[in-house]
């Protein structure tokens, strides 16, 4: 039996998120994979931005920091270039991410600094009550796309892989196992990682667009996703309509708070 | 050893915050700021410090707050459009406490303004940049050596109460050279934040402490505790809690307040026997002394009260110095930030008037001589 209670702020509890939120699932995940690594509590540091998702960071027992909307990576850059022995994993919503943030979200890829970027792509703003996302898709309703979507969608892992993520992934609440591995990977990797996770808000996102419950919402991912190895040997008609899930990006660059110090050495042996 | 240099302001505040302890500088190129990030740009790795071009000022402050909270001295330059951006994330830092210095040389504004030319217009952003209710620590030196030693002085005051400390420069004083004697780096005080002694299970790390200022653990340490811009309580948890908000927001507003001796500087330049008083800071308290200079020979008797620390503002030697001479010159380079304040702690004692100038021409003795005189006649 796996102990989260090791791991969680049992005293901040219940959670705020609504029953249903895929978010949770996220989190016991994300927990997993910090054990199976073996990392020390003391030397984790999670950062998040603003959103429901954000509000992980609270209940996790390690150094946490919540901070504004938009820029979690951007304190979490000044960290691991500060103390690059903490291992930094940022927590951060689609909108945080990838809207208000999406300037420091490519720029910290371009830079391959050592971050793991957890991405709870909801399609949606949830926190403020299920208005449009830069991931809402075509036609889809949000509050303030009421007579549905009419702007193009980013591919959140995708702008990543252009922007020179090292490693790059997307897994759903659906595929736990899966997600849970994904996560391991991407701490273990040593470069900017991104793992876009589905998890559906059957709140904002769900009541609106008549997705049905929560067991619907994940029906709908088990039914829609394929793994990466199978969509390989996939055409890309058979591919149409479907979500690539796995790993995405698996490639070594130079990092940049290794290269930083690096410098330092130099400078100090007075090359 | 006292060393003789030359240098500029902007270097001696690149200098200056090395001396004080620096060890990350994460900012994004603006005029007339610049030079500070590049010559930290080449001395901060030989110093084992961490130097970083961000993307934009609004990550360069992110950069800067998640740095201090691992322990490091950090700091970031800019200017009027930068220093705009920075503002939200100034009031996170003052709500979590975060140790860290901005420095604004102040350029003309509104918007791009003018990037090339000095202006003092940002003093009242720099007090109300950030939304919501506040206390903030802004200091003005007026020479080279001072934005070295104030530079020294806004980190050990964002050290010794945990907040945000703005330095205000501006193009005069960021690019003119000067001789400088810097003084024993063995009398130099340098301030550290005070770290917990107690266990890490019995660290709040927003506890009440008598003096209003909770020891801060860096990340890292071992002490593994929450960090947010939300109204939170002594555990650091957000709370919706009246009761504790209260606390909470009076503890930082007093933190400043009740420490008002300790952080509010003035210079007090020939005001003993001066009929006509002025005051004045920066650049523009500059001018003001060689126009005191002038006018004395002429047998005109003025004095300066120049303000050192703009905010908190001066209130009570303003209200002693306007009790004791009953006209007052405020000048600065813009529309009358600081006189507005003046004329408010002055209560009515005496008369304020304004010299000002917003063109981007600094405003020079002559102007201020005229001004003066021009007031005599009537
Ligand atoms: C500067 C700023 N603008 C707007 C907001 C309001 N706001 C809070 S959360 C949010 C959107 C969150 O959506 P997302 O990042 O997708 O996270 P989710 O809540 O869906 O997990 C917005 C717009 C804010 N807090 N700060
Ligand atoms: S609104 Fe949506 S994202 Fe937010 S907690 Fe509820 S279900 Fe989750």
């Amino acid at each position: 039996m796996f102990e989260y209670e090791k791991y969680i702020r049992k005293n901040k509890f219940p959670l705020v998120w609504c029953s249903g939120c895929g978010d949770g699932i996220v989190l016991k995940a994300l927990l997993r994979a910090i054990d199976s690594i073996g990392l020390e509590k003391e030397n984790v540091c999670m950062v998040s931005g603003i959103g429901c998702s954000s509000r992980l960071t609270g209940y996790v027992d390690c150094n946490t920091l919540h901070t504004t909307h938009g820029r979690a990576i951007t304190f979490a850059t000044g960290i691991k270039m500060a103390k690059p022995e903490l291992n930094v994993i940022v927590i951060t919503g689609d909108g945080d991410a990838t809207a208000i943030g999406g300037n420091h979200y490519i720029h910290a890829a371009r830079r391959n600094i050592d971050l793991t970027v957890i991405i709870f792509n909801n399609f949606i703003y949830g926190m403020t009550g299920g208005q449009v996302s830069p991931t809402t898709p075509v036609g889809m309703l949000a509050s303030t796309a009421p007579f549905g979507n009419m702007e193009n969608t980013f591919n959140i892992s995708g702008l990543a892989q252009a922007a020179g993520a090292s490693f790059v992934a997307r897994g759903t609440v659906y595929h736990t196992v899966m997600l849970e591995k994904l996560i391991k990977k991407a701490i273990l990797k040593n470069g900017f990682s991104v793992v876009e996770v589905l998890s559906p808000c059957p709140t904002a996102f769900g009541r609106r667009n008549k997705s049905g419950t929560i067991i619907d919402m994940m029906n709908e991912q088990k039914d829609n996703c394929v793994t990466s190895a199978r969509a390989e040997r996939m055409s890309e008609r058979e591919l149409e309509g479907k979500t690539v899930i796995g790993e995405l990006v698996n490639i070594d660059r130079p990092e940049c708070s290794k290269q930083y110090r690096k410098l330092i050495e130099r400078c100090r042996s007075g090359l | 050893m006292n060393v003789i240099r030359v240098m500029t302001g902007n270097e001696a505040c690149a200098e200056g915050a090395l001396a004080a302890g620096l060890s990350f500088f994460a900012g994004y190129p603006i005029t007339p700021s610049s030079e500070i990030a590049e010559e930290l740009a080449e001395l901060l790795p030989c110093a084992e410090g961490v130097f970083i071009q961000m993307e934009d000022e609004l990550a360069s402050i992110g950069a800067v707050i998640g740095a201090s909270l691992t322990g490091a001295k950090a700091m970031t330059a800019t200017s009027g459009p930068g220093f705009s951006l920075m503002q939200e994330n100034i009031g996170y830092a003052i709500m979590a406490e975060v140790p860290c210095v901005i420095v604004n040389v102040m350029r003309g504004g509104p918007s791009t303004g003018l990037p090339t030319l000095p202006s003092q217009g940002d003093v009242m952003q720099a007090r109300w940049g950030t939304h919501g209710d506040h206390q903030i620590i802004a200091l003005a030196p007026y020479s080279v050596i001072e934005i070295f030693d104030l530079t020294i002085r806004a980190f050990n005051l964002a050290e010794k109460y945990r907040t945000p400390v703005i330095l205000l420069l501006d193009e005069i004083l960021a690019h003119v050279s000067e001789k400088v004697v810097l003084s024993d780096t063995a009398v130099r005080v340098i301030i550290d934040r005070i770290i917990p002694q107690e266990a890490p299970e019995a660290y709040l790390p927003y506890r009440y402490t008598q003096n209003l200022i909770p020891p801060m653990a860096p990340f890292g340490s071992g002490y593994r505790y929450h960090v947010t811009g939300l109204a939170h309580d002594e555990t650091g948890f957000p709370t919706n809690d009246p009761v504790e908000i209260e606390k909470l927001l009076f503890r930082l507003q007093d933190k400043i307040i009740r420490n008002r001796d300790d952080i509010v500087q003035v210079e007090e330049f020939l005001l003993e026997d001066a009929e006509i008083g002025i005051i004045s800071y920066g650049s523009s308290a500059r001018s003001c002394r060689h126009a005191i200079r002038q006018l004395r020979a002429q047998g005109v008797r003025v004095g300066m009260l120049r303000l050192i620390t703009i905010w908190p503002f001066a209130n009570v030697k303003v209200e002693k110095w306007t009790k004791n001479i009953g006209k007052w010159y405020v000048v600065e380079m813009n529309m009358g930030q600081i006189a507005r304040e003046v004329e408010a702690a002055a209560h009515g004692d005496a008369t304020i008037f304004g010299i000002r100038q917003i063109n981007g021409e600094p405003i020079n003795p002559e102007f201020i001589c005229q001004k003066i005189k021009d007031g005599l006649n009537v």
